[in-house]
Parts: structure tokens; C-alpha cells; sequence
């Protein structure tokens, strides 16, 4: 089974990309899966993720920005400032969205560097008027798509494209499901740089053959007898995106021992288990199925604890840890209401960690960790 | 002799266990050079079995002593310890010099525990510091706080905020006594909604070397309506809890 081209598909997708803009396609750079990849695809736009799971490009973002914001967005702002992320550079457009205040301050500044897009989103997912307000912002969405693209929507073409996203989404969380499998010779951070990948993909056909080919391959070597069964400690983690670079509370618990068979936040498998309708009016089904994805930014946002609920019986989950940058307001506090769902319903250890993308916690980090699965 | 060996932020203490009798309980300051300062506290000892606990437990690994060697995390030392000195133990509140703990426990086990992150705010730490602006030893900054009355809030539990608003306080003109124990609250009221988050039950055994400080003991009974002596408990050197935990853990593996 070959992971290597996951491993590194981030610096391989950009030759896909410079081939994608030779061609004569837009680009759209990305920061949150409420971008509709579907719409954006459907108007002709290739879509990446940018760059922000690093702490090196911080110190050039706080001469702009408060030092107390979150990483994500400080390391976001100073990669679109130093210019180091190619991801950004290839970039015709920005994709952005109002899922929290710090943001949405950053992308004020952000639109000073390059055609930035902001999707307003309602602040509940329950009602007909946040869910119309969505929809004349996934209207707009689409306007500015044209205005670079020049290339309408057809109900055709974003029939085609929610088919085909759909099976990404299904292919993820399947190969997710087999690597969590007690036999599989995956780790966290192999799953991390898959889950990764989703973002980076130039030409989704292909990729969508890539993931297939690996499901299979993983579902063909599980079936082999005699395998070694791992008894470490299944533990999904949920809260805040992780990212290369920003991955040492993974990297800590797999180092002392345990494993993370789920990772539930944006990064990984949130929204996975959430299609798009295939038969109605695809502009509707979309901002639906967008709508429905448990973020903290939702309130209330009860179904993050049904996903979470969930996964723990899917992934055969012993413990949870939630993870969140220091500064994200609305995971920090949803932590203290996802802790009591966990030990009163779900009745499994729960750990809360708040940290940021330095280094200098790793010890103290390394011993909350311990002490958890000590006592998991 | 089975020996834990307590590598923390400000001390390391020692303990050695034969047939599960204390032999011997020593303590040096950490400095930058733990190492040596280990390697001072066993001049002599041939242990059977070392366990490591606390911050720098991994260090036992470089120290070349030819015997068992085994870690546990501070959390597990302390509720192992606890529960030595007092059986009936159901919540253990450790303030050390780096990290405050609060551990709950059940049947014996660790169930749940909270510990302050990377920053040392509401620790030994806060305390030595704030001492040192009053130009008082640690030791004796408990006793000299207890003279307060009256102490005004201290809403920073930041050690350079909290120096901040002291000095702003003692402009105004309070007592610098009462502005002594106004910090010696601000720990208190840190503690208490740390130890709420793990569910508080008595009795507590409180441990770390901040326990042996009058005035935290003091504002924590009232805060946490609580009776020395019977709700909170205090071994009687509350450091060396840890070490002790240690030990006896490497007491039951062998």
C-alpha cells in the first residue's frame, strides 16, 4: 500500500496547478470547508486550501494583528503577507467566511492583497431565514465566481459536481474507517496527510481514482491473515483544524503510546457523513448539506455532539480529546457543553486542551497526555 | 530500597522505601542542572528500583545506576501518595512550583484531573515572586499575609499583572499586609474553580510545598467551606507527596 503520494500531495499538487493555469483556469484559495467546493468547481474555479498550520509566519501577522487572536488566523493573515505560501501566490481569488469575529477582522486586511470574497454566514442553522440568508450568500458567492471565471453555473454542472464530491466525502470517510481498523499499519499523521489531501486536489477525477485505489489497497492488506492487532488506546480528537506543522498534540499521544483512530474536526472528518442531496434542486441542496456542518461558529450546535456520539461507536472510541487554539472563543467554550455530553452520555474520559502552534508547552502537554491515558 | 525520585520545576525530593517503610526523605533544589542534584540526592544509594515522577522524571534515563527504571506522570504520583497518607482521600489539590493540580479520585483511581497549561500564573511560583516584592522570604510570607484584613481584590492572577495592581494598591495606600493576602486570594479563588471543575469531595488532601503556607490554607477552608483537619488534610510534608507516590508505585511493580 502506497501512502507516499499522500504524504507529500501538497508540494505535488502544485505542478498540477501550474498545468491548471497554463490552461487558462482560475484558481480559488480556500480556508474553511463552508466553501463550497461544489459551486466553486461547478464555475470553472479549481479551489486550494491556504496556508495557516504553521508558527513561523506569526510574528509578521502581529505587526497587523493582536497578538491574543487565535494562530489559525494570525498564521493565516502572515503567509498571505510574507508571501511563502505558493498556495496563496497561485491564488487568483479568495474564498472567505465569517465563521468567527477575528476572521472576519483578518480578511478585511487580507482583501487589501488580493480579490477577497467574504460568504456571510447565520450565526444558527435552525429557521427559514438564516437558511434563506445562506442562500442569497451562496448567490453571491456565485456572482463573484463569474466575475472570474466568466463561467456560468449550470444546474447540470453542479448536479455533476455535488456527484462527484459526494463520493470524495464517502471515499475519506471509508478509508478513514479502514484505518482506524486495529490491524492497520496507518498512524494519525499518515491519516492527518490524507485527510489533508482533500484540499489540494487540482483535477478531483483523479483524485478520486487515488483515493480509491488506496481504499482498496487498505481493505486488501486488512484481509490478510495473521496480522499484528494494535491494544493501544483509541482516542478521537475533536475541536480545533490541526494541520502539517501544527499536528504536536497527534504527534505527543502517538509518541506516548496511544493512537488517534478519529479525528472529528474540520480538518479531518467533519462533514463527512454529510452528503448532498442528489435529487432536488442542486443550489438548495447544497446550501443545505453547507449548513448542516457542526461548527462551533453554529449555535446551537447540538449535532456536533450527535456526529461526535456517532463516531465514538464507529471508531470504537475509548476516550476523547478536544483540542483547541488558545483564542477560539466559541471551541473553548463549547468545550465546557461537549465535557458534560461526554461523561454523562457517552461516559468516557474527556480531556480539554487549550494550546497554540508554539513548541514551548510540549512538556506540559506531554504530561496532561500521560496522565489521561494513564487513567483512560 | 525502592526509591522515588520527584524531578520538579523548583525542588526534587526523595524517597526511599524498604519493605514499604520510608527510610530516607531528601530534598535539593532543581537549579539548571538537575542532573547533578540527582545524582547528589543517590551518592550512595543502590536502589533496586527508581520511578521517576514529575516534571523532569524522563531525566532518570541519562542517570547511570544500573537498576529498574520506570516513570509516572505527577497526576498518578500524587494520588498514589495521597491515598498513602490518608486512605480516605477523594480529591487531591497539589500547588507545586510550577503547575497547581486538582485531582479527583474513586476507588482508589484517578477519575479526572485539571492542571494549569504552560503558564505558572496561581502557582508556588506567584507566591515566591509576589514575595519577593514585599521583600519577604517565602517561608514567612503566609504568616505575614495573615495580618491582613480587609484585602483588596486582586482580579490578575497574571504573576506580572497581579505585581502590577499590588504596587497601584500600595499607591493608594493599603496595607501591605492586606495586599498580601488580596494575592493570597487570588490563588485561592483560581484553585477552588479548578478543583469545582473536578467535582469536589472531602476529604482533600492538599500536597505541594504552597500547603505549607498558613494563609492559602486558611482562605482556601473558608472558600471551600471546608474544616482542617477533616475536610482538607495535610500531610505532614506536604512535598514529598509525589516522591512518595513514586515510590510506591515501584513498590507494587515488583
Amino acid at each position: 500500500m502506497d501512502i507516499k503520494h499522500f504524504i507529500n500531495f501538497s508540494e505535488l499538487s502544485i505542478s498540477d496547478l501550474h498545468t491548471w493555469k497554463e490552461e487558462g483556469g482560475k484558481v480559488a484559495g480556500v480556508y474553511c470547508i463552508y466553501a463550497p467546493i461544489e459551486l466553486i468547481r461547478a464555475a470553472g474555479v479549481a479551489q486550494v486550501s491556504l496556508c495557516g498550520k504553521k508558527q513561523a509566519p506569526i510574528k509578521e501577522a502581529e505587526r497587523d494583528l493582536p497578538a491574543s487572536l487565535c494562530p489559525l488566523i494570525k498564521s493565516s493573515y502572515g503567509y498571505a503577507l510574507n508571501g511563502t505560501c505558493p498556495f496563496f501566490t497561485a491564488s487568483d481569488i479568495l474564498i472567505a467566511e465569517t465563521t468567527c469575529d477575528g476572521k472576519k477582522k483578518m480578511y478585511e486586511l487580507m482583501g487589501k492583497l488580493k480579490p477577497l470574497h467574504l460568504m456571510h454566514l447565520p450565526h444558527t442553522q435552525q429557521g427559514t431565514a438564516p437558511f434563506e440568508y445562506w442562500m442569497m450568500s451562496l448567490r453571491e458567492l456565485e456572482d463573484f465566481l463569474f466575475e472570474c471565471s466568466k463561467v456560468k453555473v449550470s444546474a447540470e454542472g453542479l448536479h455533476n459536481q455535488i456527484v462527484l464530491q459526494n463520493k470524495i466525502r464517502n471515499e475519506l470517510y471509508q478509508i478513514a474507517i479502514l484505518a482506524a481498523n486495529e490491524k492497520s499499519p496507518l498512524t494519525a499523521r499518515d491519516m492527518l496527510a490524507i485527510q489533508e489531501s482533500k484540499s489540494f486536489a487540482v483535477f478531483p477525477d483523479k483524485y478520486l481514482a487515488r483515493l480509491t485505489a488506496l481504499r482498496t489497497s487498505l481493505a486488501t492488506f486488512l484481509k490478510q491473515p495473521n496480522l499484528p492487532a494494535s491494544q493501544s488506546l483509541r482516542i478521537l480528537m475533536t475541536g480545533c483544524p490541526v494541520g502539517k506543522g501544527s499536528e504536536k498534540t497527534i504527534r505527543i499521544t502517538e509518541e506516548l503510546g496511544a493512537r488517534v483512530v478519529c479525528m472529528e474536526n474540520c480538518s479531518g472528518l467533519k462533514g463527512m457523513t454529510l452528503p448532498v442531496d442528489e435529487t432536488g434542486d442542486p443550489h438548495e441542496a447544497l446550501a443545505r448539506r453547507y449548513l448542516k456542518i457542526p461548527c462551533s461558529c453554529m449555535t446551537p450546535n447540538q449535532s456536533r455532539l450527535e456526529s461526535i456520539e456517532e463516531m465514538v461507536s464507529t471508531f470504537k472510541v475509548d476516550a476523547i480529546m478536544d483540542m483547541t487554539w488558545i483564542g477560539c472563543h466559541t471551541y473553548n467554550a463549547e468545550s465546557t457543553t461537549l465535557q458534560r455530553f461526554v461523561e454523562k452520555k457517552l461516559k468516557i474520559p474527556f480531556l480539554h486542551i487549550e494550546t497554540d502552534y508554539s513548541e514551548s508547552d510540549t512538556e506540559q502537554l506531554r504530561t496532561r497526555i500521560e496522565a489521561f491515558i494513564e487513567l483512560s | 530500597m525502592i526509591v522515588g525520585l520527584d524531578i520538579g520545576s523548583r525542588s526534587i525530593e526523595l524517597v526511599g522505601l524498604v519493605d514499604g517503610v520510608t527510610e530516607l526523605t531528601l530534598r535539593v533544589p532543581t537549579t539548571f542542572d538537575p542532573i547533578s542534584q540527582c545524582t547528589k540526592l543517590l551518592d550512595g544509594l543502590r536502589p533496586a528500583s527508581l520511578v521517576g515522577t514529575g516534571y523532569g522524571r524522563n531525566l532518570i534515563q541519562r542517570l547511570d545506576l544500573g537498576c529498574e527504571l520506570s516513570t509516572i506522570t505527577e497526576i498518578k504520583a500524587h494520588a498514589l501518595g495521597a491515598m498513602h497518607f490518608f486512605p480516605q482521600a477523594r480529591t487531591v489539590l497539589d500547588i507545586g512550583g510550577q503547575d497547581t493540580k486538582a485531582i479527583s479520585l474513586a476507588k482508589g483511581k484517578v477519575v479526572k484531573f485539571e492542571m494549569n497549561d504552560r503558564c505558572a500564573a496561581g502557582t508556588g511560583k506567584f507566591l515566591e515572586y509576589t514575595a519577593g516584592v514585599f521583600q519577604i522570604s517565602i517561608e514567612n510570607f503566609g504568616e505575614y499575609a495573615l495580618k491582613g484584613q480587609n484585602p483588596p481584590e486582586i482580579s490578575s492572577i497574571c504573576t506580572v499583572f497581579a505585581e502590577t495592581e499590588a504596587t497601584s494598591l500600595m499607591a493608594r495606600g493599603e496595607h501591605p499586609e492586606s495586599i498580601a493576602m488580596g494575592l493570597h486570594k487570588a490563588i485561592v479563588k483560581r484553585t477552588v474553580n479548578m478543583l469545582n471543575r473536578v467535582s469536589l469531595n472531602f476529604p482533600m488532601v492538599f500536597s505541594g510545598g504552597v500547603a505549607n503556607n498558613p494563609c492559602v490554607l486558611k482562605l482556601l477552608a473558608e472558600e471551600i467551606n471546608a474544616v482542617l483537619g477533616t475536610d482538607i488534610l495535610v500531610p505532614q510534608e506536604p512535598d514529598m507527596v509525589g516522591a512518595m507516590g513514586a515510590a510506591l508505585h515501584g513498590n507494587t511493580n515488583c
